[in-house]
């Protein structure tokens, strides 16, 4: 069999660089942030705090706030600052893939603020995004059932490949690429975000899941390292 | 030493600090998610949950085995108030039967009344605390509903004159030190009387701005360096230095 050789020259496992460090921002209750290769995200956790308006209060457990943004500055062409759609859209479902592993009974009416802010952007933001909060909401105390893992898992015409970065995104060649994030709680099989941009067959989903589930296992390791650091250095 | 510490050591069970308890060997960080220790015997304390055999973290923090029981102790994140907790807070409000605390937390402390020390009439309340005085009080109940607060005790009561100012919440356990021995050190040091709430908030009053001042700045010192190891001795000789 012909090994798959990338744009990057990275095997279809192998992730880019990663680094993880936990609190970075002192002003935030916990934060973290959290890179992969060029992508670098930053995470900081605030509350939990009051919740205004009054109606969106749950009396029955905290509200997770999410707000995903994409800098201008991250991107070789300035974005336009501010909400888009795209990032509204991503807020939400960072917020569904993290509330899975949050345990916010103990306080109701309160709110627990997310901001995630995408300093520099090579594709696979949401994922690094998602992996910079999940360290910064345990860094900030919040009770979870376990951390969350996220790994963007690609499909170059037929090849399933491991963190895609900006250049395999827009591979044209046969089948194209098909972007595939994947969010789960780590040691374990619930995922918490499965999206899908492109073409997949059934029957690679779970393939593609596996290959998920391996990065995941390292991403782990380097966030609980990344955590355990910051006390150490204490 | 003055009445403040003694409230101090009242209040407070130092022996739940990290810094405080540096010889037992027991302590390890741990995330949410991992096991810290398996065993049918073992019992699930705070921060903790069972899952089969094994004790597992809910929190990130320290865990410790004390007898049969797991628990972890929190060593970052937001204020969160608990029983006896020491803290210094804002009058935000007054209503009819007592007044609206702010300890910078998600809900407000309430002040009964009664906790006033002599008797005051209800239609003037703001005789005794005004909106915008500041109290240091103790924190009797923690319910989903309210936070009431205790002024009864040594140390505890409307702080007037000196000044107040903040530093990270989950820093003033080093601030206070093994057993009161930083903030007493502070104290000998400035002559002032300095005391800290657990959310974060320290009130100082001495005898000249300078020494409060100096207290102050000792007190920031400590709560930016609070990962150094001996920082009691750091302190005597710093100082030592800012004589």
């Amino acid at each position: 069999m012909v090994v798959f050789k990338r744009l990057d020259g990275r095997k279809s496992e192998e992730m880019r660089p990663i680094t993880a460090k936990v609190g970075i921002i002192p002003n935030a209750d916990g934060s973290a942030m959290f890179s992969f290769g060029k992508t670098i995200a930053i995470a900081a956790v605030y509350g939990p705090r009051l919740l205004h308006p009054q109606h969106m209060q749950d009396p029955q457990s905290a509200v997770l706030r999410v707000n995903y943004d994409l800098l201008s500055f991250s991107v070789s062409d300035r974005k336009k600052p501010g909400p888009s759609r795209r990032s509204q859209e991503i807020s939400k479902v960072t917020s569904w893939a993290l509330t899975p592993a949050l345990d916010l009974k103990e306080f109701p009416n309160t709110v627990v603020d997310v901001q995630i802010y995408i300093l520099q952007a090579d594709a696979s933001t949401r994922v690094a995004g998602i992996n910079a909060a999940s360290m910064a909401l345990a860094h900030a105390g919040i009770p979870m059932k376990n951390l969350v893992c996220a790994v963007a898992i690609g499909k170059l015409d037929k090849e399933l490949v491991v963190d895609v970065d900006k250049n395999e995104e827009d591979f044209k060649e046969g089948e194209a690429a098909t972007d595939f994030p994947i969010a789960k709680l780590a040691n374990s099989n619930s995922y918490t975000l499965l999206q899908m941009d492109g073409n997949i067959q059934p029957n690679v989903v779970s393939k593609a899941i596996a290959l998920a589930d391996k990065a995941c296992e390292k991403i782990y390791e380097v966030q609980k390292k990344a955590l355990k650091e910051v006390v150490e250095s204490q | 030493m003055n009445e403040l510490n003694k409230a101090h050591e009242e209040y407070e069970d130092f022996s739940s600090y990290p810094d405080s308890g540096t010889e037992s060997a027991t302590r390890t960080v741990v995330v949410p998610g991992e096991i810290i220790a398996s065993g049918e015997d073992l019992l699930p304390g705070e921060g903790t949950r069972r899952d089969g055999n094994d004790v597992i973290a809910s929190r990130f923090g320290l865990a410790e085995k004390v007898g049969r029981v797991v628990k972890i102790i929190s060593i970052s994140g937001a204020f969160v108030p608990r029983r006896n907790n020491v803290v210094i807070g804002r009058v935000s409000d007054i209503v009819h039967s007592g007044w609206i605390i702010d300890i910078d937390y998600a809900q407000n402390g309430f002040l009964p009344l009664m906790e006033s020390p002599r008797f005051i009439n209800k239609h003037e309340m703001d005789q005794f605390l005004a909106i915008g005085d500041m109290v240091s009080a103790k924190v009797w109940s923690v319910s989903p509903k309210s936070i009431d607060l205790a002024m009864k005790g040594k140390g505890l009561g409307k702080l007037e004159g000196g000044f107040t100012f903040r530093v990270n919440p989950s820093s003033v356990p080093r601030v206070i030190g093994r057993e009161g021995s930083m903030i007493n050190l502070i104290k000998e040091n400035t002559g002032c009387n300095v005391t800290i709430g657990q959310n974060g908030w320290v009130w100082i009053k001495g005898q000249d701005l300078d020494n409060e001042i100096k207290a102050r700045k000792a007190i920031e010192f400590i709560a930016e360096k609070f990962h150094v190891s001996g920082l009691t001795e750091k302190m005597e000789e710093w100082f030592a230095k800012n004589k």
